[in-house]
């Protein structure tokens, strides 16, 4: 870099950023008219940490937890999916205004398009039989294996349900244990704790 | 591949820097969004371990020209009245305006290995390479383009301009 140069780094040339904001907002807009824009993500507080919210223009395809790392599930995404991958919070409007509902109470099933394609196989089957635990209620691995058609597969069930690409929504908090313990959970045992709670009590 | 999201974050404003070079700001604005819906398009194409970079400054580059091209196609050359001339130049920096006067009026091969080397700060071999000539032609672009910025008497002298790095 020579002094003559200069100018161009000079504040009034440097990129602000309200500016990146803008730009960032226009970038958004006209990617996802071209079709271009493959996964949108947004990041949210809820009453079990930061979430992580992901959606293709078929559905939401990923909720994660702080404790997953947002940033490698996002490369997670960005291999298995695309990598055409923009922050685009207005895409999750729906999603957030349903689980702020679940959060407070106010909502005790979730109406939204989905996009399991991250799951497959009997995983996939596994988390197709969670709806049908209802809100308050739980079941244990061996009855969601059961329900899958694989009675023997308990523990694959508790692989599924670690997995579950949609925690939340796909409600594999409600399995348990056969023993009434509340067994593992991606969000860590004090989430799964607080959403029983929840239900519980609403 | 990283999530395209990082590429906006991290070359953004590198990407901003070489639009402006040769625009003013809503130009560049324009080129800007322009280069990224491009690399979007682009993106899951892009051969592993590509210099990014290279690649999205290049691009600018080359929106930032388009965009030139198009206004000088219109038969209003400017709808924006011009700037009224400061009353007194400052002394010891050079208007930017007058510096991206200067760029654009360059030879397009110095043009470009200036933008890319000074502003974008790309290696020569990385300029040759998104250029498609020798590393020794980039190196020698840049350097005529720097020195005929330097005879330009619209911009300040510099008798005492350090030399461009290697």
């Amino acid at each position: 870099m020579t002094d003559l140069l200069e100018p161009t780094r000079s504040p009034d040339a440097r990129l602000t950023a309200a500016q990146a904001r803008r730009l960032h907002d226009r970038l958004v807009r006209v990617a996802a008219a071209e079709g271009l824009l493959e996964i949108a993500y947004r990041r949210i507080d809820s009453p079990v940490g930061s979430l992580l919210l992901a959606a293709t223009p078929i559905g939401l395809v990923r909720v994660a937890f702080a404790a997953e790392d947002h940033d490698a599930v996002l490369h997670h995404l960005a291999q298995a999916v695309s990598p055409r991958i923009l922050e685009a919070p207005a895409a999750l409007d729906e999603v957030v205004a349903q689980l702020d509902d679940y959060f407070a109470g106010r909502r005790r099933s979730f109406e939204l398009a989905v996009d399991l394609r991250l799951a497959r196989g009997f995983r996939r089957a596994v988390l197709e039989q969670l709806p049908s635990i209802g809100y308050g209620h739980t079941a244990s691995y061996a009855d969601i294996a059961a329900a899958a058609g694989n009675p023997r597969a308990v523990r694959a069930v508790g692989t599924a349900c670690a997995r579950n690409p949609l925690p939340l929504v796909v409600p594999c908090h409600r399995v348990v244990r056969s023993d009434g313990t509340i067994g593992q959970y991606l969000g860590g045992t004090d989430a799964k704790q607080t959403l029983l709670a929840l239900e519980r009590a609403a | 591949m990283r999530p395209f999201e990082d590429v906006v974050t991290d070359e953004g404003p590198v990407v901003w820097r070489v639009c402006r070079s040769l625009l003013g700001p809503a130009d560049a604005e324009d080129a800007w969004s322009e280069t990224f819906l491009a690399a979007l398009r682009a993106y899951p194409g892009l051969p592993p371990g590509s210099n990014v970079r290279g690649w999205l400054t290049t691009i600018a580059y080359r929106k930032a020209i388009d965009v030139l091209r198009a206004d000088a196609r219109r038969p209003v050359p400017h709808a924006v009245p011009p700037e009224p001339p400061p009353a007194l130049p400052p002394a010891s920096a050079t208007d930017h305006g007058e510096l991206a006067d200067a760029l654009r009026r360059l030879p397009p091969k110095q043009q470009a290995c200036v933008v890319l080397r000074h502003l974008a700060d790309l290696p020569y071999d990385t300029i040759a390479g998104q250029l498609g000539i020798s590393t020794a032609a980039a190196r020698r672009n840049a350097a005529d383009g720097l020195a005929a910025l330097r005879r330009n008497p619209t911009l300040r002298p510099h008798p005492d301009l350090e030399p461009a790095r290697p």
